[in-house]
C-alpha cells in the first residue's frame, strides 16, 4: 500500500463518511435518549433526498443563485425532519414507549414499511436528481484527479460542522445538558424535574432531521431510486453498532474508518467493497462485544 | 381444556383447507408452500423472540440450506430431493452451531445486530462471487427425484405440499413441546430473568445455544423446501429485509404457542397476495398498517387475541 | 363450555375459506372455436428500479391494445390485457403467473423484461403448455440451453446488441489501445462484459482490459470507481448500466471531467438520454438494445412509426424508449402469428400448440425493420447505434453517425453456443456491405 493510494482512498472516502456519519448520528443520538433503534431512519433519509431535489429543481428553475440551492437543501432536511420525525414519534413511538423493546423496533420496521409505498406514491419511480449545486461549485485537482468541489470539501465540512456544534450543544447549553442527563437515566432526569416527554421529541426530532440532511446532502451527486434508503438503514446500524450505541465520537470514528475502508476496498479487493463495513463490524463486536467505544457496564438485573 | 382443543381443531381444518385448495387450484400450490415455509422458518425465530432476544439475520440459514440443495443438486443431478433437503437443514445446523459459540454472549440490540452483520456478510460475498453463485440472480435447480420417484411438475408440487404440511404439523407439535419442557422453560427465563437462570445451576449460554441451533435448523429447512418449490435461489432469501419479515411473521402470530407462527404466516402470505392481484404497488403499505395494528391492538399477536378470547368464553362458562 | 368456543373455531375457519376463495375464482375456457376474447398475460416492472423501462412499455401495450382493438381486434377478436407486476420478486412473480394461467385460463404470456424472470418464466410456461414470448429480457442462454415449443423471444438477445456494439466502436474509433469497463453486479453486467470482452479480443487482440469495475447493483455513488479511472486514463470506457445507475454514473463522471479524457460506450444509455438531458455530452456512442428509435433514419418519416411516437408522446410525455418499441413488437409478432396459425388451420382459431408452432419461423414487423424468428425461437433484431450530439429542437442529445447492422452477422448461429461463437469472430464482419452507415 503506498501513500498516494491512501491518499485516494481519503480524497473519496472523507466524502462518502460524512454522509454516512450524518445518518448514523442521528441515529444513535434517538437511541440514546429513546433506547429505541429507528429502522424507518432510513426512510428518513430517503424523504430528506427526495425533498431536496424537488426544492432544488424548482429553485434551478428559477434561476435561484448557488446559495438558494444550498439552502434548500437544509430547509428540506428541516422539514422532513420536523414533519416526518414528529409524526413518528407522537403518533407512533409514544403509544408504544412502555412496550417490549422488541415491539418498539418492530413499529419502526413497519413505518419504514409504509413510508417505503409513500415515497413511491408521492415521487414515482423515475430516477429523480438535480445536480445544479454541483456543477457550480466547480472542480479542483489533485494529484492529476479531478474532484468536485462539493464531494470533496463541502460534504466532509458539513459532518465536521455537525459533530463539532453536537458537542459543543450537549456539553455547553442548557438543552444539551438536559438530554445528556436523561440519556443517562430517565428516572432520575424526570425526577430533577426535567421533561423527558419534551426531550424526547426535540432529541427524535433533531435525529430525523440529521437523517433527513443525510439524504439531502447526497442528492446532488446521485439519482434517487425507490428502496435508496433501504441500503443506508443497515449501513448506518452497522456504523452504530460497531462505533457502540449512543457514542457520537465513535460514530465519527467509526464512519470515517468505513469511509476509508470501503474506497481502499474499492482499488485493491473490490470483491470486497459491499461487505467491508459488516466485516468490520463482525471483527470489531466479536472483540468488544459492546461496540468500540463503549465503557463496560454492570449489566442491569 | 378447551385451548388444548381449539388448536387441535384449528390444525385439522387449516391442513385440510391446505390441501383442498392446494388440489382443487393447482396454482395455489406455491404460495401454500411457501407459507408453510415461512411458518417453519418463523417457528425458529419464535423460538429467540421467546428468549427475548430478535434476530436480523436468521434468513441467512435459509439461504445456506439453499445454497447447499443448489450446489448438490448442480453437481450430482441424479440425488434424491429428501436428501438434498436434509443437507440443506444440516448444513444450516452445522453454521448455527458455530455461529451460535459466538452470539450467545451478547444480548438484545447487540444480539440483533451481530446477526445481522454476519447475514449482511453472507448476503455480500453470495452476490459478489458471481462465477461461483450465480450472483443476485441466484442458481437455478431442476427438479430432482423424490423418494426415487420422477415427477411432473404437479405431482413434484402435490408430493411437496404434502410433505411440507407434515413437516410443518411435527414440527409445530414438537417446537410446542419444548416449548412446554424445562429446557423451553428456561429459554423463556432468559427474557424474564436471566441471573435467577444462574442461580438455579443452568448457563444461560448453553441453554440459548440450544435455542439457537434448533432455530437455525428451523429457518434451514425453510429455505431447503423454499428452494425446492421455486426451483432457483438467490442472496435475497438470506438479505435482512427476509429475516425481517420472519420476525414480523413471529409478532404478528405471537409467540405464545407454536400454532402462532401458521397463523402469522397465512396473514403474511394472504396481505401479499391479495395486494399483489388488485393493489400492486402497495403491498408494503398493507404490510406496514397490518403490522401496527396488531402490535397496538392485539401485543400478543393473533395467537394472544384468541386465546384471550377462548379464555373469556371458558370463564363465562356458556 | 366446549360447544360454545368449537362452534366459534368453526365459523371462524369457515370465515377465512370463504375469504379465500374469493381470491380464486374460477373461470372455464372452451377450445377450437373463436373465443369471445383474447386474453394477453403481460409481466412489466411497475415497481423496483427497472419500471424505468416497466411503466413507459405499459403505457405502449396499451396504447396498442386500444387501437387494435379500435380496429376490430386480432381477426375479430378483442384483446384484453392482463398486467403483472414483475417488480415482486421471482417467487411472487412465478405464483400470480401461474394464478393468471391456470384460473384465468389465459393462454398467451409476454414474459418478461428482467434475464432473471425469464430464466424462472420460461420452464415453467413449457410445463404449462402456455405460449410465452420473452419480449425484452437480454440473456442468450435460455434458448441456447434448451430448446423449447412454448417460448420464443421477439427481439434480440446480449450477443447481438454486444458484438454489434463492438462492431460500431471497431469501426467508428478503431484506434484505442486500453480499456475498462463499469457494470452492475448482476447477470446483465456480468454476461454482457463477458461478450463483449470476447468479442472484442477476437477482432483486436492488442486491447488491454484495465479495469473491470462490477459496482453493486443500485449503488448511489460512483466516486471511487471514477477516481480510480482518471487515474488508469483509460481510451475507451464501457457501461452497460441503465436506469438510476447509469443516471447517476453519468453525472458524476460528467462532473468529474472524465468524459474529456475517455471515450465513452454506453449500450443502453438512449433509454436514459431524455432524462440525463445536457449532463450527457456529445460524442458518446449509445444504443438502444435493436433499430428503434424515434429518429430511425430508415422509418423517421414513415406514417405508422411516426403516429405511434405521436400518440405515445401525447399520452406519457416523453418519446418513446426501446421497451416501447419491443412490447409493440411482440404484440405485433403475437398477432400476426394468430393470421399465419388461422390460414394454416383453414380459418379456424388455433390451439396455443399451433399457435406456438406459427411463432417459430414467423417474419413481422413492428415499428421500424423486419423481424425473423429463427427455428429456436430466437428473433433476428437489426441494431442501431449512433453517437450523440446536441441538435436544435431537442431538449437532450440525439444520435447521429448512426449505423444499422444486420442481425443474422452478429447473432449465434441456431445450434452454437455463444461463449464459444464470439471467440471465432473474424475481423472481415467490420467490412460487411450490409453494414448501413448514416451520415
Amino acid at each position: 500500500m503506498t501513500l498516494d493510494l491512501l491518499i485516494l482512498a481519503a480524497a473519496d472516502g472523507f466524502s462518502y463518511a460524512g454522509l454516512l456519519f450524518l445518518v448514523s448520528l442521528g441515529l444513535t443520538l434517538i437511541f440514546g435518549v429513546q433506547g429505541i433503534l429507528n429502522v424507518a431512519h432510513g426512510s428518513l433519509y430517503a424523504f430528506g433526498g427526495y425533498t431536496a431535489a424537488t426544492l432544488a429543481i424548482w429553485a434551478t428553475e428559477k434561476q435561484a443563485p448557488t446559495w438558494v440551492l444550498l439552502a434548500a437543501l437544509v430547509a428540506a432536511a428541516l422539514l422532513v425532519g420536523v414533519v416526518l420525525g414528529g409524526i413518528l414519534e407522537i403518533g407512533l413511538l409514544r403509544r408504544v414507549q412502555d412496550k417490549d423493546p422488541v415491539l418498539q423496533l418492530l413499529v419502526t420496521f413497519a413505518a419504514f414499511l409504509i413510508f417505503e409505498d409513500l415515497q413511491r406514491l408521492i415521487w414515482g419511480v423515475s430516477p429523480y436528481s438535480s445536480t445544479e449545486v454541483v456543477s457550480r461549485m466547480g472542480n479542483l485537482d489533485l494529484f492529476g484527479i479531478t474532484y468536485t468541489v462539493y464531494q470533496l470539501l463541502l460534504i466532509p465540512a458539513v459532518a465536521l460542522a455537525v459533530y463539532l456544534g453536537l458537542l459543543y450543544a450537549l456539553r455547553r447549553t442548557r438543552l444539551g445538558k438536559q438530554i445528556v442527563a436523561v440519556t443517562h437515566n430517565r428516572e432520575v432526569a424526570t425526577a430533577l424535574g426535567i421533561n423527558a416527554k419534551k426531550i424526547g421529541l426535540i432529541t427524535f426530532i433533531a435525529g430525523a432531521f440529521l437523517g433527513a440532511l443525510g439524504g439531502a446532502m447526497a442528492a446532488p451527486t446521485t439519482s434517487l431510486v425507490p428502496g435508496v434508503g433501504t441500503d443506508m438503514i443497515v449501513l448506518s446500524f452497522s456504523v452504530v453498532a460497531t462505533a457502540g450505541l449512543g457514542q457520537i465520537t465513535g460514530a465519527f470514528i467509526t464512519a470515517l474508518l468505513i469511509g476509508m475502508a470501503r474506497s481502499l476496498a474499492v482499488y485493491t479487493a473490490p470483491e470486497l467493497e459491499v461487505a467491508v463495513p459488516y466485516l468490520i463490524m463482525v471483527a470489531v463486536l466479536l472483540v468488544r462485544p459492546n461496540g468500540l467505544f463503549t465503557v463496560a457496564q454492570a449489566r442491569r438485573i | 381444556m378447551a385451548r388444548l382443543y381449539d388448536i387441535r381443531v384449528m390444525t385439522v381444518l387449516g391442513s385440510l383447507l391446505c390441501l383442498i385448495l392446494g388440489l382443487a387450484f393447482p396454482w395455489s400450490k406455491t404460495p401454500i408452500i411457501v407459507g408453510l415455509c415461512f411458518g417453519i422458518a418463523t417457528l425458529g425465530v419464535a423460538a429467540m423472540v421467546r428468549a427475548g432476544q430478535v434476530s436480523f439475520g436468521h434468513a441467512m440459514y435459509a439461504c445456506i440450506a439453499g445454497y447447499t440443495v443448489a450446489f448438490l443438486a448442480r453437481a450430482w443431478p441424479q440425488l434424491d430431493g429428501l436428501l438434498l433437503i436434509l443437507a440443506g437443514v444440516g448444513a444450516s445446523l452445522l453454521a448455527g452451531a458455530i455461529v451460535g459459540v459466538f452470539v450467545v454472549r451478547y444480548r438484545g440490540i447487540f444480539f440483533g445486530m451481530l446477526n445481522l452483520a454476519i447475514s449482511m456478510v453472507l448476503f455480500s460475498v453470495i452476490g459478489k462471487f458471481y462465477t461461483l453463485t450465480g450472483g443476485t440472480d441466484g442458481l437455478r435447480i431442476n427438479r430432482p427425484t423424490l423418494l426415487g420417484f420422477e415427477f411432473e411438475r404437479a405431482g413434484f408440487e402435490t408430493v411437496l405440499l404434502i410433505g411440507t404440511l407434515a413437516a410443518a404439523i411435527g414440527l409445530g407439535f414438537l417446537v410446542q413441546r419444548y416449548f412446554q419442557s424445562a429446557s423451553g422453560e428456561a429459554l423463556a427465563g432468559i427474557k424474564t430473568n436471566e441471573t435467577r437462570l444462574e442461580y438455579l445451576g443452568l448457563s444461560a449460554r448453553r441453554v440459548l445455544w440450544n435455542g439457537y441451533f434448533f432455530s437455525a435448523g428451523l429457518v434451514g429447512l425453510s429455505g431447503a423446501l423454499f428452494a425446492m418449490v421455486q426451483g432457483l435461489v438467490t442472496p435475497d432469501m438470506g438479505s435482512w429485509l427476509r429475516s425481517g419479515e420472519f420476525v414480523f411473521i413471529a409478532i404478528l402470530g405471537g409467540s405464545g404457542h407454536a400454532i402462532g407462527a401458521f397463523l402469522g404466516a397465512a396473514v403474511f402470505e394472504l396481505v401479499k397476495l391479495f395486494a399483489a392481484a388488485y393493489m400492486t404497488g402497495v403491498w408494503q403499505l398493507l404490510l406496514g398498517v397490518t403490522l401496527i395494528f396488531v402490535i397496538l391492538v392485539a401485543p400478543e399477536g393473533i395467537i394472544g387475541l384468541l386465546m384471550k378470547k377462548s379464555a373469556l368464553a371458558t370463564r363465562r362458562g356458556g | 363450555m366446549k360447544g360454545i368456543s368449537r362452534r366459534n373455531w368453526i365459523s371462524r375457519v369457515g370465515a377465512i375459506a370463504a375469504g379465500v376463495s374469493l381470491l380464486f375464482s374460477v373461470s372455464a375456457f372452451a377450445q377450437g372455436a373463436k373465443p369471445a376474447e383474447l386474453k394477453i398475460g403481460i409481466t412489466t416492472f411497475t415497481s423496483g428500479p427497472a419500471s424505468v423501462f416497466g411503466v413507459p412499455a405499459k403505457a405502449a401495450a396499451e396504447q396498442w391494445i386500444e387501437e387494435t382493438n379500435a380496429a376490430g381486434g386480432i381477426n375479430g377478436v378483442k384483446i384484453t390485457p392482463v398486467f403483472i407486476d414483475e417488480g415482486l420478486g421471482g417467487d411472487k412473480l412465478l405464483t400470480e403467473y401461474r394464478r393468471v394461467v391456470q384460473e384465468q385460463g389465459v393462454k398467451l404470456m409476454l414474459s418478461a423484461i428482467s434475464s432473471g424472470n425469464c430464466n424462472i418464466i420460461a420452464p415453467v410456461a413449457e410445463d404449462l403448455k402456455v405460449l410465452n414470448v420473452m419480449w425484452d429480457c437480454g440473456t442468450e442462454k435460455v434458448l441456447e440451453d434448451r430448446r423449447f415449443k412454448y417460448v420464443v423471444r421477439t427481439q434480440a438477445n446480449a450477443v447481438t446488441e454486444m458484438v454489434a456494439t463492438v462492431v460500431y466502436l471497431l469501426k467508428t474509433k478503431p484506434d484505442f489501445k486500453t480499456i475498462a469497463v463499469v457494470n452492475q453486479d448482476y447477470a446483465w453486467g456480468r454476461d454482457s462484459w463477458e461478450i463483449f470482452r470476447n468479442t472484442l479480443l477476437a477482432l483486436k487482440p492488442d486491447v488491454k482490459v484495465v479495469a473491470e469495475l462490477f459496482p453493486k447493483f443500485g449503488a448511489p455513488d460512483f466516486s471511487t470507481e471514477i477516481s480510480r479511472l482518471q487515474a488508469l486514463k483509460p481510451d475507451v470506457i464501457l457501461s452497460t448500466s441503465w436506469g438510476g445507475d447509469l443516471d447517476t454514473f453519468v453525472r458524476q463522471a460528467g462532473q468529474r471531467g472524465l468524459f474529456k479524457t475517455s471515450q465513452f460506450v454506453l449500450p443502453l444509455a438512449e433509454s436514459s438520454a431524455e432524462r440525463l438531458g445536457s449532463a450527457l455530452p456529445e460524442g458518446v456512442i449509445i444504443g438502444g438494445r435493436g433499430d428503434h428509435y424515434f429518429l430511425h433514419p430508415e422509418y423517421k418519416n414513415d406514417a405508422k412509426h411516426k403516429a405511434f411516437v405521436e400518440k405515445f408522446r401525447a399520452k406519457t410525455k416523453s418519446y418513446p424508449i426501446y421497451p416501447v418499441y419491443h412490447m409493440v413488437a411482440a404484440l405485433q409478432a403475437v398477432s400476426d402469428a394468430h393470421g399465419k396459425a388461422i390460414k394454416a388451420n383453414k380459418g379456424q382459431w388455433p390451439t396455443t400448440e399451433q399457435l406456438a408452432d406459427a411463432m417459430h419461423g414467423l417474419d413481422f414487423k413492428g415499428l421500424t425493420r423486419p423481424v425473423h424468428i429463427r427455428e429456436d425461437g430466437q428473433g433476428l433484431e437489426d441494431q442501431l447505434l449512433g453517437m450523440t450530439k446536441n441538435q436544435p429542437g431537442y431538449a437532450f442529445p440525439v444520435m447521429e453517425n448512426m449505423m444499422l447492422i444486420p442481425a443474422d452477422l452478429v447473432t449465434t448461429p441456431v445450434g452454437l453456443k455463444s461463449p464459444e461463437w464470439v471467440k471465432t469472430v473474424k475481423p472481415e464482419l467490420l467490412k460487411n456491405d450490409r453494414i448501413k452507415v448514416f451520415k
